[in-house]
């Protein structure tokens, strides 16, 4: 039974963290690959952390698995939310099919990145 | 928060019992203790937290669920070619006063695939957040304001 959790407990986490890796190449923008990278990651994450818990189940183990996975918790959007909003400011583009930029009216985007080698995308 | 004390501690007394100090034993202990203080209430005294513990399970299984269902819709979108992301930042009123509450909402937030909280206002009344699927901004604002906003300020206050 320990060992049945497990084994779905890693393949669940693996597969999430490849198809954060995939989405990091393949989505348009760096805010969009923001959300692939640090929050699908973050899941598989804690998924890789919670088999290694239920594999080995005594207390020493358990205590340090879910403290992995509250700093997780803790330090995981902090990290996504700065590199968001300094991105914002300093103007890297978004994909051509952006919907709505409401943040717009408060007016503290850059009108241009700082230097064209520092954008975060390609034009492809 | 007394009821909380003597719940630890009957979880402790439990694992005692067993023998052994594993996860399972301490979880076990802990859920009979909350058991046994639900039918004695009136020995330990009025508290908030039995509502509380109530409302955390609540809370806990409803953002589990919609960093699953997030998961799936952005893992989804990732090995399919084509792509259904409708990007966009929105901009969200805030009813969380205090730094803890919106510093817990846009943790919150952000931990769920699909939105992240980039900043807020210098008056702290709105909150500005990128989702990839913005299929229509009000009913997106709805959505985290009944959902996840409302369920943690329940929690906290």
């Amino acid at each position: 039974m320990t060992e049945i959790i497990t084994a779905i407990c890693l393949l669940i986490g693996s597969t999430l963290m490849l198809v954060a890796a995939v989405g990091l190449l393949r989505f348009p923008d760096l805010f969009t690959r923001m959300h692939a990278a640090t929050k699908v990651g973050t899941v598989g994450i804690i998924f890789m952390v919670l088999s290694v818990a239920v594999y080995f189940g005594d207390i020493g183990v358990t205590v340090r698995a879910f403290l992995v996975i509250a700093f997780f918790f803790l330090t995981a959007p902090i990290a996504a939310q700065i590199i968001g909003r300094s991105a914002y400011m300093i103007g890297v583009p978004f994909w051509e099919k952006t919907v709505c930029d409401e943040f717009a009216a408060e007016g503290r985007r850059a009108s241009k990145p700082a230097s064209p080698a520092e954008q975060g995308t390609e034009d492809a | 928060m007394k009821p909380l004390m003597i719940n630890i501690c009957l979880a402790f007394v439990w694992a005692a019992m067993m023998g052994k100090m594993d996860f399972g034993n301490l979880f076990v202990g802990f859920v009979l203790g909350y058991i046994i203080l639900l039918f004695q209430q009136e020995m330990v005294g009025e508290s908030s937290y039995y509502k509380k513990v109530n409302q955390f399970l609540a809370f806990t299984v409803y953002f589990l669920k919609e960093m699953i269902v997030a998961s799936v819709r952005v893992a989804h979108d990732t090995i399919t070619w084509k792509t259904y992301a409708r990007p966009g930042i929105i901009a969200l009123p805030l009813d969380a006063r205090s730094d803890f509450e919106i510093t817990l909402l846009s943790v919150t937030i952000s931990l769920t695939p699909g939105t992240l909280s980039l900043e807020v206002s210098e008056d702290r009344s709105t909150l500005y957040i990128h989702a990839m699927f913005v299929d229509d901004p009000d009913d997106l604002r709805r959505e985290i304001k009944q959902g996840l906003e409302r369920k943690l300020l329940e929690l906290i206050r």
